[in-house]
């Protein structure tokens, strides 16, 4: 965990951690599991609320709680862009993490799969980059990120918007709105009235 | 196209008799020949061969399966005519499934099921199988239509879903148990489950299906370089599951969607993705057949053509319930085995009696089976040889939350939960 950033580490440590492994196969300890996700997921977006620092709306669209829908935003030159967000608990749940997609953004950017998941391998280089961290570490923090997702059942849906999503928008936003991949809302709508 | 070839020869024939010049005619006769030529070459559209009741070992061009009834009068395989009894269902039908498939279609196999949610796309083209008037297609619907045309006996059944979803993995899991095609048969509808993907996400779902359902299946994978690959055969609770141990090679993500990410592109070779099919599929063929030696893991390194073969024991403490339940089974079924196992070897030693070896055994010796050494020793694979002690347990369980809702201090209720957390969205 050494190479976080300071802000994401502090905000991680606060989020609940899980105790319940289950998945969405596993009947009544998924039920217990979901409780905590909610839980974890409540504490998460309090904390961001105090902080001033709301950035995603996220609720389960089936009453399973396998698949979740909601927006994501990102302040850039004081303007706001949002996203639609949404994933489905994998049936190998929590032993694979969710694959988080913002459909929108699909085809956008190369750091993104198809159907517009989020590439979590890639997207923590420019940031690390440019924090100047050498190559090497930033491989080796990837490889710190993915296998802690799987040997940590104890992350949950909370955990992997804030290590994975909240990275991923800094790094990327930035990128898409300089190359133009992606506009502001107001521009879009007044450049198509003149 | 054949009408105009007609008119045409026709037209040839008036323009003959009304030329004067007879040193034209042959020139005539010339072109003639070539439009019946054409004519020809247009009437051999291809024709689809028709259904063949039984395999027969007759030996005519005509037969479909004399090179493979052939294993039989060779001594290779007792009765080969039992393959078209089986089913194999592969998931993932790319580089190394696609080619599996059409090696299983060609040797006769009963049936065959594929999973897979993608399309084909250019950046398959380097590999076998698919053609570049199949970009666009779903990758079930282009190998169905392939496969069909090289052998119309296989029954073909295509999934175009993704199995790690919980949706995907429902219709997953009752495909597996459809037992229509062959309804005598014990446990599920198919005899070998066939991992082809290319993600540790996938790999995990089938093993979850196979360890729930107490299915035999083999894992195939190459590495990210393409330079190496394996294969593993999985049998719940006697072999380690892919949750027992990390995985050896997780990282063979070979997929065309890699291919869109700037630097971390993943390779792929027509070479190994065949190699490694050709394999899975020999090994799926000595399981089904009951022939040779079944290999549980065997690799492949292309560099130095290195071929590595191991056996993994499953881990007491896999992560995996079905895993576990599955391993207490086989522990039961011991007794069992081993009467068996025993008669094998009494039946066995009394055909050798029958023709002993050697009349003198001057020095006494004796041949020890393997397993019987280890139970001579007594001692488990856990225990360490003397002198030796373990530094850190030996092996660390899961915590699980000692007291159940031990965290839940305050509210307890996923519907009083969702509405906290709706408030909280609301504003």
């Amino acid at each position: 965990m050494e190479g976080w950033d300071p802000n994401t580490k502090s905000t991680l440590t606060q989020i609940p951690l899980l105790t319940t492994k289950a998945g969405p196969r596993d009947g009544a300890a998924w039920t217990q599991r979901l409780k905590e996700e909610y839980k974890a997921l409540i504490a998460y977006t309090q904390m961001n609320k105090s902080n001033d620092n709301d950035w995603f709306r996220i609720s389960a669209c089936n009453p399973e709680g396998t698949r979740w829908t909601g927006k994501c935003w990102y302040v850039h030159n004081l303007l706001k862009y949002e996203f639609d967000l949404q994933f489905d608990i994998p049936v190998t749940y929590p032993s694979t993490a969710p694959e988080i997609e913002l459909p929108q953004l699909d085809g956008k950017t190369q750091k993104m799969y198809r159907g517009g998941k989020i590439c979590l391998t890639v997207h923590f280089k420019p940031l690390w980059a440019k924090n100047w961290f050498s190559l090497n570490h930033v491989m080796k923090h990837i490889a710190i990120v993915i296998t802690y997702y799987a040997l940590c059942p104890r992350f949950g849906i909370a955990h992997a918007l804030c290590l994975g999503l909240a990275p991923w928008l800094a790094a990327e936003v930035p990128v898409l709105v300089d190359s133009g991949m992606i506009k502001h809302k107001d521009d879009v709508s007044s450049s198509s009235e003149s | 196209m054949e009408v105009e070839l007609k008119d045409m020869i026709e037209d040839l024939e008036s323009l003959k008799q009304s030329l004067s010049d007879p040193s034209l005619h042959s020139s005539i006769d010339k072109l003639r020949l070539r439009v019946e030529n054409l004519t020809n070459m247009a009437k051999s559209v291809p024709v689809r061969r028709s259904k063949v009741k039984d395999m027969s070992a007759e030996v005519v061009d005509s037969n479909p399966y004399s090179r493979l009834m052939a294993l039989q009068r060779m001594g290779i395989v007792k009765n080969y005519e039992r393959i078209r009894e089986f089913s194999v269902a592969i998931v993932g039908v790319g580089g190394v499934g696609s080619v599996a498939a059409e090696m299983l279609t060609r040797c006769g196999i009963g049936r065959l099921l594929l999973y897979d949610y993608d399309k084909v796309e250019l950046a398959n083209m380097n590999r076998l199988f698919f053609r570049p008037e199949q970009v666009g297609m779903t990758k079930t619907d282009a190998a169905v239509q392939t496969l069909s045309d090289i052998n119309p006996d296989v029954v073909l059944e295509s999934y175009t879903l993704n199995i790690t979803t919980v949706q995907g993995f429902d219709t997953f899991m009752s495909s597996l148990r459809n037992k229509s095609f062959c309804p005598s048969k014990e446990g599920t509808g198919v005899d070998l489950v066939l991992s082809c993907v290319d993600n540790y996400e996938a790999r995990m779902a089938v093993n979850q299906a196979c360890n729930e359902l107490n299915q035999t299946w083999m894992e195939s994978g190459v590495s990210e370089d393409a330079v190496s690959g394996h294969i593993q055969l999985l049998i719940p609770g006697e072999t380690a599951c892919f949750a027992c141990a990390p995985p050896l090679v997780v990282a063979s993500g070979v997929d065309e969607r890699t291919l869109k990410r700037e630097g971390v592109c993943a390779a792929s070779l027509p070479t190994t993705m065949g190699v490694v099919a050709g394999l899975l599929v020999q090994n799926t063929l000595k399981f089904l057949l009951n022939f040779g030696y079944v290999s549980p893991y065997l690799g492949y390194n292309s560099l130095k053509d290195y071929f590595p073969t191991m056996a993994m024991k499953p881990n007491p403490q896999c992560s995996n319930a079905a895993c576990l339940e599955r391993q207490e089974e086989y522990i039961l079924a011991k007794p069992a085995r081993d009467a068996a196992a025993k008669a094998k070897m009494e039946a066995e030693a009394l055909s050798a009696t029958e023709c002993q070896l050697h009349a003198d055994n001057e020095w006494n010796i004796s041949i020890v089976d393997d397993s019987e050494q280890d139970r001579m020793d007594g001692t488990s694979a856990d225990a360490l040889p003397e002198g030796l002690t373990r530094e850190l347990p030996s092996a660390d369980e899961f915590q699980k939350s000692s007291v159940p809702g031990s965290t839940d201090t305050s509210v307890d209720d996923l519907e009083i939960l969702r509405r906290q957390l709706d408030a909280l969205n609301a504003d």
